[in-house]
Order: structure tokens, then sequence, then C-alpha cells
């Protein structure tokens, strides 16, 4: 593989039964960038993901990862402390439902500082200054901090979601649909929002989503993927001005001009 | 002693297995060790669990006492303490001094034990993380990666409503920096005597077959905030009947107008802080009566 990737998978292949979910999939992901993962629905994003993050098991194939010391470690063959341990420092994961990943009986400060308290954070006062400073980062009101998550929008819920997430300021995140299910205003806000942090914190993301246009405005570079294979990868702008797969023409040309 | 029973109502096979399982639980302390539950002649909730581990542990020799709550004249107390008298045939006692092996519901004694004493605790839900993590098998996968930062965020909720932790008993040990352990429902005044007692503690959870121990001298320390250190709770009140105020105190309602007695929860102590002539605001003077 080539040198300084911070994530790369080779040969990656999987199956449902009979269903081939992966064929053959390479990636690479360098730190400080944004990879969007773009596909029809059931075209195995969701599974490439799972499996980049060490969730799912591929039948075949190696996920590698290069951590803060330089050293690789493949994924799959980590003990389970190591990937628990990496899940909630180095990674972090945004589900396309906030609920999902939040939990709904504890108050967005606990919500925010859970990550921290995991990490061994043990002074209340400090967890509760980078809860309210992340709320403040993701524009959550400071008097919102002992509410409960149900109280709370869907965007609402998105936004705590990622205070969540990059409160331990994890070096790679992995989003899937993170602007699915809300209305193009909040969701104009959101990327905004996530294309304003990833930049300052400099992290990298393997982004998955159905939606073009998020790509375009969020990621450097995309991978197409159709039935479980990647059929073009490069450049966001390249890709999308000039996509030379009969698929990507496709899904470019079918997007809807406003 | 009863006859057609074996030595303390449960066969050997049974006493073994009961053994195994406390060994492993010594060994890794703070660890829940599943064993083979048995049906007790009382309903569980009452202390089917320690009354198994008190059936292994128990000799011929020993000195049993049993309290509920710290007292030793309570139902749950007088009936286990009659139960091993008949189906064991050991000496009982009421005194913590002279007990050799202390089986106890929700206290531990106020008198410091010793290296050659045993003390059983009665445990309802073993799981300290089951309030805050439904499913069996991920609080399992939580206490093998050491990963309880939930628990703290049960501790920060808490502060960030109440002001402070407010769970005052069951409250949540680390047992020798590894295992996060329920010290059963104690209250958390009992908390800090658990911390390099020098007595043995086991722990014997019946309806959920689970067994768990702290060796001798060993680390017990209750979770807390560097910023909100741990507090031991008690009723800021002296004794009504010995004037102690180190200790434990129950609240008795005693008229139909409004009347409060705070009195020691372990009547032992109080009773022997009696006999040597100590006499609280609401106590006769022992000579006297």
């Amino acid at each position: 593989m080539i040198e300084d990737t911070l994530l790369a998978g080779r040969g990656l292949s999987l199956s449902f039964g009979a269903i081939p979910a992966l064929v053959e999939v390479d990636v690479d992901l360098w730190p400080g960038e944004m990879l969007a993962i773009v596909g029809e629905s059931g075209s195995g994003k969701t599974t490439l993901l799972n499996v980049l993050s060490g969730r799912l098991k591929p039948d075949r194939g190696v996920v590698w990862y290069r951590d803060p010391a330089g050293r690789l470690a493949d994924v799959h063959a980590m003990p389970a402390p190591d990937l628990r341990a990496l899940h909630r420092s180095d990674w972090g994961f945004v589900h396309q439902d906030p609920r999902q990943n939040l939990r709904m009986n504890v108050s967005a400060g606990g919500n925010v500082g859970e990550r921290l308290m995991a990490q061994g954070a043990r002074h209340y006062g400090n967890i509760r200054d980078a809860a309210l400073e992340w709320l403040r980062q993701v524009e959550i009101d400071a008097d919102r901090i002992d509410h409960l998550p149900r109280t709370f929008s869907g965007g609402m819920l998105q936004r705590l979601q990622i205070a969540r997430t990059l409160v331990t300021h994890p070096r790679l995140v992995f989003m899937d649909e993170p602007t699915g299910g809300l209305d193009v205003s909040v969701q104009a806000r959101l990327l905004d929002l996530i294309r304003t942090l990833v930049a300052r914190l400099g992290i990298a993301a393997v982004l998955v989503t159905h939606d073009i246009a998020v790509a375009r405005l969020l990621a450097q570079r995309i991978a197409v993927m159709q039935r479980g294979r990647v059929v073009e990868t490069g450049l966001t702008d390249q890709v999308l001005d000039d996509p030379q797969h009969p698929y990507t023409q496709l899904l470019v040309s079918s997007v809807l001009q406003a | 002693m009863m006859q057609g029973y074996n030595f303390a109502y449960l066969d050997e096979q049974t006493k073994r297995m009961i053994r195994r399982a406390i060994l492993k639980a010594v060994a890794v302390p703070g660890l829940q060790v599943p064993f083979g539950s048995r049906e007790m002649p009382l309903p569980y909730g009452w202390g089917t669990g320690g009354i198994q581990v008190t059936a292994s542990v128990l000799g011929r020799n020993d000195v049993l006492k049993v309290i509920d709550q710290g007292a030793d004249d309570t139902t749950n107390a007088v009936s286990i303490r009659q139960f091993f008298a008949r189906t064991a045939g050991v000496a009982t006692t009421t005194r913590t001094a002279e007990a050799s092996v202390i089986q106890t519901r929700h206290r531990i004694p106020e008198q410091a034990l010793r290296e050659d004493q045993i003390i059983v605790y009665q445990v309802p839900q073993p799981e300290p993380l089951s309030r805050l993590e439904p499913s069996r098998a991920e609080t399992r996968r939580m206490h093998a990666l050491a990963d309880y930062g939930l628990m703290h965020v049960k501790l920060y909720e808490d502060i960030a409503r109440f002001g402070q932790v407010a769970i005052s008993y069951d409250y949540p040990v680390m047992v020798n920096h590894r295992y996060l352990m329920a010290p059963s429902p104690i209250p958390a005044f009992d908390n800090p005597k658990m911390h390099m007692m020098p007595a043995l503690q086991l722990f014997g959870a019946g309806r959920e077959k689970r067994i768990y121990a702290v060796p001798p001298y060993t680390e017990v320390r209750s979770l807390d905030f560097d910023d909100h250190p741990f507090r031991a709770g008690r009723a800021p009140h002296a004794c009504g009947l010995c004037g102690a105020t180190d200790s434990y105190l129950d609240e008795v309602v005693v008229d139909n107008r409004g009347g409060r007695l705070f009195v020691c929860s372990d009547t032992d102590y109080c009773a022997e802080r009696r006999a040597t002539g100590h006499v609280g605001a609401d106590g006769v003077q022992e000579a006297a009566e």
C-alpha cells in the first residue's frame, strides 16, 4: 500500500448468502481528507462502511489502519479491547439516525461527556466545560445542556451526535448518511457545520451518501459503487463533471436541477 | 441438630460446586462468577444466595451471626440463624466479635472485622450496570473490556441534576482497580469499610445465580469525580439510646404526633455501648431498669 495512507482496504469481499454485497473493493484514505462513497440503495455503501470500521468482518480482504505512532494495524485481526479503544478515542461514527448513537435518557451534557469519561476523564468541572464548548460549536444553546435529547428537534439531535463524536478529537470519522431524513434548510446548515469542523480539526472522514450534492460539497474524493463494486473513483469534481462509467453518467444526469 | 438433612442443608456435591465458584471469585476480585443456584426453603429476595454461600463455607466449629439491616432480631435474621442452628448444629451469636461467619443483608457491622472472620452478603442484583444497560451480554462485554464510562455518566447526571451523587445505597465500587462491583444494597456509609478489610467478603446472589468476592486487604474504591469526592452520608444525629455519633442510624417513628427516634441500625453495637454505660438522649441507664 501507498505510504502514509490513514486507512486502506484491499480486496474486500463480502456476500450475504447469494447476494454479493462487496466484490474486490479497494479503498484508500489519506489523513485530513474526506472520501464520499455514493451509489444507489443496496449498492453496498453502508456494508463497506461497516467493514472499514471493523464492525463487520469481510469474507476476504484486509483493512489497514495507521495509528498515531505510524504503525499499521489490521483492523479485523485486532483484539476486541484494542478495536473498542480505537472506536472510543481515535475513531468516531455518525449514524443516519442519531437515536442509535445517543443515549435518549441521558442529558445532552452527559451524552457529550460520555466518550471523555470512557477515556478516563474524572473531573466533573472539566467534563462539563468541554460539553458546553462542544454544544456551542454545534450551535446548541448552552442552557439546553441538562435537557434530555428527546426534547430536541431532528437537526439538533444530529448536531448533538456530532458533538458527542468529535469531543475526543478523533482522527477518523465514519459518517452514514449524516444528513438523511432532514429537511433541506436544516441539511444545508448541518453540511456547513460538518465542513467547517472537519476542516478546522483536520479530521479524515469516510462519508456514505446517496446525495451527490452532499458529496460534492464535502468530499475531496469520491468512490461510486454499483452492486458491490467500486465502478469509478477519483477527485470529486473530476468524477462528477466528467463521468466515465455509464452508471456514474446516469447518476449525475439523474440529479434534479433546482 | 435436625436428622435427615446433610450438614448445613445442602448436599456435598452442591457445596463443592459453590466452593469452586467462591475460589474463582476470590482469585479474581470483583468478577461475577456464575453458579448453579439451588432452590432454597425460603423465597427469592430473602437471602437465597447468601444462605448457599454460608452453607458452603460453614464448618462444625464456626460461630454464626446473621443480621438484617444491622439488626439481629428481625424476621429474616432470626429465621436464617435458626435454619443453620437446626441443619448444621453450629453455635450462633449476636455479638460481632464472637462470630466467625457473619451473613448480612444491607449492612456491615460497625465493629471492625478481623482476619479470622468471613462476611457473607445477600445480593439482590449483582450487576452494577443493570439499570444503565439492559443487555446482559453487553454488560459482560463492558466488564471484560473494563469499559466503565457509562457508570460515570450516571454519576455525571446526578451531579448535573442534584448537585451531588444521589446514590445512597448500593453505591458502585471499583475492586482492585479492575472490576466494577455492586456492593449489595449496603448504605454508601459502609462503603469505606470494604476498603482493605481484613476479613474475607463473599457475595451471593441466588436468583441471579452469581457469586463474587473481595479477598482480605483488597482495594475497594467508591466511584467519584476529582472535584466531587465520595462522601459517606449519615443522618446528622446521635443515637437516641447509646449516644453514638459515628454509627449508621435508623429513623424510627415512635408516636402519632410526629415523634422521631434515631437509633443505631447495628443493634449489637448499640447494646454493647449501652452495656458499657453510654446513654443517649432518649435512653435509660441500664442499671436503673
